[in-house]
């Protein structure tokens, strides 16, 4: 993992009032949003446990839209997140969720659907201090804190494709710190996420589209 | 390579390179992320500014909270200041004034910067804003001063914690406190190993004092703790200028204060089940 920072401590710079209910729900969001290709059109958040108790209080819900507008945590726009949703023409709706109780307490389920008609959803934990933690997208139980530049590959569960990921990402010098495979079950549909110590070339995206096995490339930069 | 894992290591590095805390963690930012001197600076820079917006906007002008719970107590506090009939004296009367300030901010969704939590948020900036004012420090050494906060704080989150769900409040504004204590050592002319003792004694000072946010909301008792944590924090730093040496070192408190507040019950951490917001008045905002 990545070393505590000073401005992990004096910081993060963000709109109040809750590091983990305001600011983390925003970085969650945020995360979302930039593995989101396409104009999103509808977003749903299913809160469960704390934030489903106190998101109006937290100003969870404004930070979570936010956050899908791409809003950083110290977006001061973040308080008129619902306004300026509307502007952009992004309906929007909030469910607590109190009966799963076996979840992270500061969880939440974002869904997105896209002008287009495609629809993604993706979970993730706030676990303290703005930390936050994407731990599923769609079906698939993934791990990842967006702390690092990464790549996520939707592929098919077939032989070559990691060899296909690798040999893109080497060709290109990017120096791999982290990569895991996730899928739903043999020869379904598998995430790949490849961290990076450095920036990626954003030419990476068609390179890694040259396999017929690969479905979809999110690129997420910091 | 600067780095190290404890106060106790902290303190030999600055005794063998004769260098201040805040100058060891500003060494061991750019050695571990790899970023430049000058950026780093200048990112702790914003930080300053977002500060001082944050303690100054509430004096002039009151903000609501969005729970309702709070709201113009920076003003009140200021204008009995400008009175003259402060009773703590201006440093401590102008720390206490802006720590509830960033406070009233942060509960009304304004931008603020949390050190090290956002409930905790005004004690850091409350101390050393007030004491840049009577000293005159520049923001070169008010940087400084953050940089120091942030190595203690660095500490805490390593070898304790820094969440009220964890550990109570003790470890959100007494940890706050502990860095601002620590800082303003430095600031005034201290040795690490007196910083290191101010940040002990806070510990000492506050150790137990439980997280109990009325209705769950990071608003009351907050913000007065935020102003108990800026008095603490000053009486620290008188405490190790004068030369009283502590007997327990900052590395034991921490330990002590993370296996308290982990025998903190539930109720008395962060739920708002227990202590101010189970009480009859705390309780009408209790959530089902």
């Amino acid at each position: 993992m990545s070393f505590i920072s000073v401005f992990d401590v004096i910081g993060p710079n963000m709109v109040g009032p809750s590091s983990s209910h305001t600011a983390g729900a925003c970085a969650i969001a945020y995360l979302a949003q930039k593995m989101n290709n396409g104009a999103l059109k509808n977003v749903t958040f299913t809160l469960y446990g704390s934030f489903a108790k106190t998101y109006r209080g937290h100003g969870t819900d404004r930070a979570l839209l936010g956050g899908i507008m791409g809003f950083s945590t110290d977006d001061i726009r973040i308080r008129d997140s619902f306004s300026i949703a509307r502007e952009q023409g992004i309906s929007f709706a909030f469910i607590p969720n109190d009966r799963d109780t076996d979840v992270h307490p500061n969880t939440v389920d974002i869904r997105m659907e896209n002008e287009d008609g495609r629809v993604m959803t993706v979970r993730g934990e706030s676990t303290g201090g703005g930390k936050v933690r994407i731990v599923r997208i769609n079906q698939v139980q993934v791990d990842f804190t967006g702390e690092y530049n990464a790549v996520i590959i939707i592929q098919q569960d077939k032989p070559g494709v990691a060899a296909h990921i690798t040999k893109c990402l080497g060709d290109r010098n990017v120096n791999i710190a982290f990569m895991r495979i996730f899928r739903e079950s043999k020869g379904e549909t598998a995430y790949t996420i490849v961290e990076s110590d450095g920036a990626l070339p954003a030419d990476i995206v068609p390179h890694l589209m040259g396999n017929p096995h690969v479905h979809d490339v999110m690129l997420i930069q910091n | 390579m600067t780095d190290f894992k404890n106060a106790e290591e902290l303190l030999t590095l600055c005794q063998s390179r004769n260098q201040p805390i805040s100058e060891i963690m500003k060494r061991r930012e750019c050695d571990l992320s790899e970023v430049p001197m000058p950026q780093v600076h200048d990112r702790m820079a914003k930080a300053l500014e977002i500060m001082r917006q944050a303690a100054f906007t509430p004096l002039q002008t009151p903000i609501r909270s969005m729970g309702g719970l709070i709201g113009g107590q920076a003003q009140m506090l200021n204008a009995h200041l400008e009175s003259g009939q402060a009773v703590c004296g201006s440093i401590l009367s102008r720390a206490i004034t802006y720590a509830m300030a960033v406070l009233e901010v942060n509960s009304s969704m304004g931008v603020i910067v949390a050190a090290p939590t956002a409930g905790s948020s005004g004690i850091v900036p409350g101390l050393l804003l007030s004491l840049g004012e009577a000293y005159s420090f520049s923001d070169g050494q008010l940087i400084d001063g953050l940089f120091h906060a942030g190595a203690i704080g660095y500490l805490a989150m390593r070898n304790a914690t820094v969440a009220g769900a964890v550990g109570g409040c003790q470890a959100e504004v007494g940890v706050a406190a502990a860095m601002a204590a620590s800082a303003s050592v430095e600031l005034l002319g201290g040795t690490p190993r007196q910083s290191l003792d101010a940040a002990s004694t806070v510990l000492i000072n506050m150790l137990g004092l439980v997280c109990d946010p009325v209705g769950g909301l990071v608003e009351y008792p907050c913000q007065n703790r935020n102003a108990a944590g800026v008095a603490n924090a000053l009486a620290a730093a008188e405490i190790a200028l004068s030369g009283i040496r502590q007997m327990i070192s900052f590395d034991e408190m921490l330990d002590t204060m993370y296996h308290v507040g982990k025998r903190i019950p539930y109720e008395l951490r962060e739920t708002a089940l227990g202590g101010c917001a189970a009480t009859p008045s705390g309780c009408k905002f209790c959530h089902s």
